[in-house]
Parts: C-alpha cells; sequence; structure tokens
C-alpha cells in the first residue's frame, strides 16, 4: 500500500513539476503567441542556477555557494529571466519565428555548456550532492516526498493564481491584442515588442522554477535530465490541454504525463530484449505525433480557451464568433 | 589554417544546398520550417536504400568511378532519391502544412514542423536503426596536397565540391533563365501581383516543395559520404541551416548559398580557437550576431 501511495506521489510530483513549466509556456504561446523553441534551456538555467547557488562548495569549479533555499530558489528563476531577456531582446521586434529560432538555437548552446564547461556545470557527470531543504529535519523518506509534494502543489497553486489574476488584468487583455492583432494594439499606443518580451520573460521564469523544483526534488541535474525530448512534451501537454486556458495546462500536463510514463512501462514490459533500445524511438514518435494531430484535429485541446466577454453583450445565438477562432 | 579553410568551405557548400531550399519555403509560405533538415536525411537514407537495390539488379553498377568511393549505382540513387525527397516534401505540405495554412496562422505551422521533425527522425531510427552507418565501408585515403601548411584533401571531397557547384550553377541557370524560375521568384516577392499575372501559387509552391526536398537529399548524400549517416544527422544540421539562411537574407537563394560558405568557414575556424565540444553552439551565435547587428540578412529585404 505504502508502495503505491509512494508512486503516486513520486509520479504526482513529477507532473506538477511539469505543470508549472505548461503554465509558463501557456502564457507565452496560449496567451502571447510567442513560440519557444528552447523550453528545455529555461528549466535547465533555473535547475543548475538553484544547484549553484544552494549545493554546497566544489572544490572543482564555480559555484556551490551554500545559499538558503529560497535565495537559491530565486537566483535559479532569475537566471532564466536573464537568459530570456537576452534571446527576447534579440528577437521580439522581428518576424515571429526567428524566436522560435533563436530559443531552439538557445537549447543547442545550452546543451554544449552543459557538456563541456565542466568548472561550471560539472560537464556530464552534473552536479551532485545538493541538500533537500528540510531533509534532515524531516527524517522519514517517505514523509519527505510527501511534504515535498504538497510543497510544489502550493507553489502550482500560486503559479495558478498569478497567472488567472495576470490574465485578466488590463495587462492579459493587451497580451490577447497583441497576439490577435499587433497593429490594432499598435494604434492604441502599445507597443507589442515590450509586450511581448514581458510575456516571453516571465513565461521563461515560470519554466525556470520548474526546473529549479525538478533539481531539488532530485537533488541533482545532469544533462541527461534536460534532453531536447522535454521541450515536445511540454508542447504536447499545453496542446492537449488547451493553449489559453491554464486549467487545460494542467489537465494536459497529468494527462500526457500519465501517457508517457504508461506507454514506456507498457513498452518496456512487451518489447523483447533487442528491441528495448527501441522503445525511445517509439515513444518519441507517439509525442511527435500528439503534436501534429492535435494540432490538425483538436487545436483547442481538452480545455478550449475561454474569452470572457461578460462586460459586453452575447453575441446573436448561431452568429459566427470571431473571437473563438484563435486556437493557433 | 588552410586544412580549416577548406573543410569549412566543404560543410559550407553542403550547408547551401539544405539553407537555398529552408529560405524559398521560408519566404513563400512565411514559416521557419524546423522539418527540413529531415529532408537532407531522408535524401540520404533514401540513397542507401536505392543503391542497395540498384546493385543487386546489377553487380556492373556497383564499380566505383576513378578515384573516388562513388560507384554509379550511388549516383544513380541519388538521382532517384532527390526525386522521391521532394515529392515526400510536397506531400507532407499537402497532409500537414496546407491544412494548418488554411486554418491557422505561421507559428502552428512551425509548431507542427518540430512535431513532424521528431517523428520522421525517430522513424528513420526505428527503420535503419539508431547506429551511423557510410555508403561504402572502404577506407578513403586522403591525399596530401602540401605539407607547410598541411592540406589533407580525399578525392570524395573534391567530388562533393563539384557536385554542389553544378547543382548551383543549374539553379541559377533555371531561375535566371526560365519562365517557371522567374514565376517562382515572383510569387516569393509579390504573391498577390504574381498571381494576378495568371502564376498558379498552389503549383508554385508545390515547385518550391519539389525543389526544396531535391536540393536537400543531394546536401544529404553529399554530407553522408564526407561523415556518415546517422538518424540524428539532419537535427545536428538544422541550427546550421537557418543560420546560412538568416545570415543571406529569408528569402534570398544568393544569400542562402553564401550564407551556407559563411557558416561553414565561421563554424570551421572558430575551432581554431574554441574547444571542439562547443561547435554545436557556433550557429547560435552567428544567429544572435546578425540579429542584433543586421537583422535582415546580407541580401533580405525588411518586412
Amino acid at each position: 500500500m505504502i508502495g503505491i501511495i509512494s508512486y503516486l506521489a513520486f509520479f504526482l510530483t513529477i507532473a506538477l513539476i511539469l505543470a508549472i513549466a505548461v503554465l509558463g509556456l501557456n502564457l507565452q504561446w496560449g496567451h502571447t503567441g510567442l513560440f519557444n523553441g528552447g523550453i528545455v534551456a529555461f528549466f535547465g538555467a533555473g535547475a543548475y542556477g538553484m544547484v549553484l547557488l544552494g549545493g554546497p562548495d566544489r572544490v572543482d569549479g564555480l559555484g556551490g555557494f551554500s545559499l538558503s533555499y529560497p535565495l537559491a530558489l530565486l537566483g535559479g528563476i532569475a537566471l532564466s529571466g536573464l537568459l530570456a531577456l537576452i534571446v527576447g531582446l534579440a528577437t521580439t521586434r522581428l518576424r515571429h519565428d526567428y524566436l522560435a529560432i533563436a530559443t531552439f538555437g538557445v537549447a543547442i548552446a545550452m546543451e554544449s555548456l552543459m557538456r563541456n564547461a565542466t568548472w561550471l556545470t560539472g560537464g556530464a557527470t552534473g552536479l551532485r550532492g545538493f541538500e533537500r531543504p528540510l531533509e534532515a529535519f524531516v527524517g522519514n523518506a517517505f514523509a519527505y516526498n510527501l511534504l515535498f509534494m504538497f510543497f510544489v502543489l502550493l507553489c502550482v497553486s500560486l503559479v495558478y493564481l498569478f497567472l488567472e489574476t495576470l490574465v485578466h488584468s488590463p495587462f492579459g487583455r493587451l497580451l490577447r491584442a497583441v497576439r490577435e492583432n499587433e497593429r490594432a494594439a499598435r494604434s492604441l499606443g502599445k507597443s507589442p515588442a515590450a509586450v511581448r518580451l514581458t510575456a516571453f520573460v516571465i513565461g521563461a521564469m515560470l519554466m525556470g522554477l520548474s526546473g529549479a523544483l525538478y533539481a531539488t526534488f532530485y537533488a541533482f541535474i545532469s544533462p541527461q535530465d534536460l534532453a531536447p525530448i522535454l521541450t515536445f512534451q511540454i508542447w504536447a501537454m499545453l496542446i492537449v490541454g488547451g493553449s489559453g486556458n491554464n486549467k487545460g495546462a494542467v489537465v494536459g500536463t497529468l494527462v500526457v504525463w500519465g501517457a508517457w510514463v504508461g506507454s514506456g512501462w507498457l513498452l518496456t514490459a512487451i518489447a523483447p530484449t533487442h528491441l528495448q533500445l527501441y522503445t525511445g524511438s517509439i515513444q518519441y514518435i507517439l509525442v511527435g505525433s500528439i503534436i501534429v494531430f492535435s494540432l490538425l484535429w483538436r487545436p483547442r485541446g481538452l480545455l478550449p480557451e475561454k474569452l470572457s466577454t461578460h462586460s459586453y453583450p452575447l453575441p446573436e445565438p448561431g452568429a459566427p464568433n470571431q473571437q473563438t477562432g484563435s486556437a493557433s | 589554417m588552410l586544412q580549416s579553410l577548406f573543410d569549412g568551405i566543404l560543410v559550407g557548400s553542403i550547408l547551401s544546398l539544405g539553407a537555398i531550399g529552408l529560405t524559398l519555403i521560408m519566404h513563400i509560405l512565411r514559416f521557419a520550417n524546423f522539418s527540413h533538415a529531415e529532408l537532407i536525411s531522408m535524401g540520404a537514407y533514401f540513397t542507401l536504400t536505392l543503391d542497395a537495390v540498384f546493385t543487386a539488379f546489377s553487380r556492373a553498377l556497383a564499380s566505383k568511378l576513378p578515384m573516388l568511393s562513388v560507384s554509379i549505382s550511388l549516383l544513380l540513387a541519388m538521382l532517384a532519391a532527390l526525386l522521391i525527397t521532394g515529392i515526400a516534401a510536397a506531400i507532407i505540405d499537402r497532409l500537414v502544412f496546407k491544412r494548418l495554412r488554411e486554418q491557422a496562422g505561421p507559428l502552428t505551422m512551425v509548431f507542427a514542423s518540430f512535431g513532424i521533425g521528431l517523428i520522421i527522425r525517430n522513424v528513420i531510427g526505428l527503420v535503419y536503426g539508431l547506429k551511423s552507418v557510410h555508403y561504402n565501408n572502404d577506407i578513403a585515403f586522403a591525399i596530401m596536397i602540401s605539407s607547410d601548411p598541411l592540406l589533407l584533401v580525399k578525392a570524395d571531397q573534391l567530388f562533393i565540391l563539384a557536385l554542389t557547384l553544378l547543382v548551383m550553377v543549374s539553379l541559377h541557370l533555371f531561375m535566371s533563365r526560365t519562365s517557371v524560375g522567374f514565376a517562382l521568384k515572383a510569387i516569393s516577392e509579390n504573391p498577390v501581383l504574381a498571381q494576378i499575372n495568371g502564376i498558379n501559387l498552389a503549383s508554385m509552391v508545390r515547385l518550391a516543395w519539389l525543389l526544396g526536398g531535391a536540393l536537400a537529399a543531394v546536401a544529404g548524400v553529399c554530407y553522408a559520404l564526407n561523415n556518415q549517416l546517422s538518424p540524428v544527422m539532419g537535427r545536428d544540421l538544422v541550427l546550421s541551416l537557418f543560420a546560412a539562411a538568416i545570415v543571406g537574407g529569408i528569402g534570398s537563394i544568393y544569400g542562402a548559398a553564401l550564407g551556407g560558405l559563411i557558416v561553414g568557414l565561421a563554424s570551421s575556424l572558430a575551432l581554431l580557437v574554441i574547444p571542439t565540444g562547443y561547435k554545436p553552439a557556433i550557429p547560435f551565435l552567428i544567429i544572435l550576431l546578425v540579429l542584433y547587428l543586421r537583422p535582415n540578412g546580407l541580401f533580405g529585404e525588411e518586412r
């Protein structure tokens, strides 16, 4: 019994951590129409930043400042934000797909840095020896994992409330205005480039938070944890859940993460030994297919975006609703 | 130094072929196609299969061209593969991108192209195995052209340079001497005006995919001859292709050709000063530099 609860807690903890990154992507893609091709880089910046700041002293490299956990967490988030700022400044004024290319490039640059800059990132072996906050105080591993799950749940709830407030504020309407009609937004005296940059940086910081929590949970981070597939998984979660809908983002995370873990378990169970090597390829094809087929057939996801029209008269029944055709 | 220059030009000419197709599509359909590099892998692997089929039909085809490790059947296989890859590119457009163009924005196509790239890459891995392979396992010896400064050149590499040059000259003649070439140029510069003049947009889009796929297939065969075939060869090249297209200016065929050479040379020369492990990041730095300094590239127009 403890085994099942313990596994469920493990599953939920990872899913909820990823949900924060999906919520960050929802701000960028769902609400603002910004395509982030390198989610893993911002996730990784948060993870490495947190471990470097909060980890133990390192003999063979920079870092290990042993800062208190909240400070380390904030530092990791800030690092992701800084990275997003550098990329965003170069691209938010330009053709919209340049952001996709630049963010994809960041992820590749980040991967080379992780693998090669041993003095900073520990290279292929990663950074070990991080002490999880309060672990010694709690003692019992099972109790600690449960406690950590509730901590992550608290983080998700706070992020969710923050984003709900944000997207229903005037700034949220501005985001959608920029997404739907940039010229119209500009005609109202708004700066689309500044709005896009703000949304991009906030979204990236949420991805950083997600990465930092991930590294905290495992007390360890290495390039193996930051495989490029993570970016695809996060996209799939958002598009399945319903981009533009924060509740959908969380639901999509649980569904897709469940499908990922389940398919991995199933494939390992049924594939003969000499084909075990290829189970990864099959799972990747699954994720790619989820993305392509969702975009083609269910672009609005399980929980489609709801555009509030409460202060305006409702459209005539049967009249084409212009606003809902925006699942891009 | 001389060796780095030569290697840079060699890799650059391969990148040019891939980047030309990418920039055409990016300009005409207004989206960054991240699955374009998978056409490179497809072209290379189709050639591998067809080469095996042709040699099975007639042993005579397996005879090598003088000095080269390239056989007659490999050349025939490449010709067939470039047609097949072009058609495959047009089919993917018909099945996915065309429908997304009609119902959503260009960024949704970017999104889908990532998914398609992931699918193609892993299907290739499933079909051909995850290990890298060669067209043939003979060891190609390099000829020392000069010892100081050192310059080692393989006959195959000269073949690659000649082939890429031939393809680019043919493309230039096609674009500047034929009415179809003019029509393609017109549609990419001003789609509305071109259609008023009776140019069929749908058939030009198809032509762009055919052309892009065929060029990518040649690039794939050249890359595989110079290195090896692996399911991730496209993914390894995609950022360099974008760098080449952006350096040249989106939409400019000559820009993409030059951009490919610049990116190839810059990546090769940069390794003289930075550790090899950082090689994948070089195209990203080039992209960032161009976007900050000259966002429209060398020959691109502002949009």
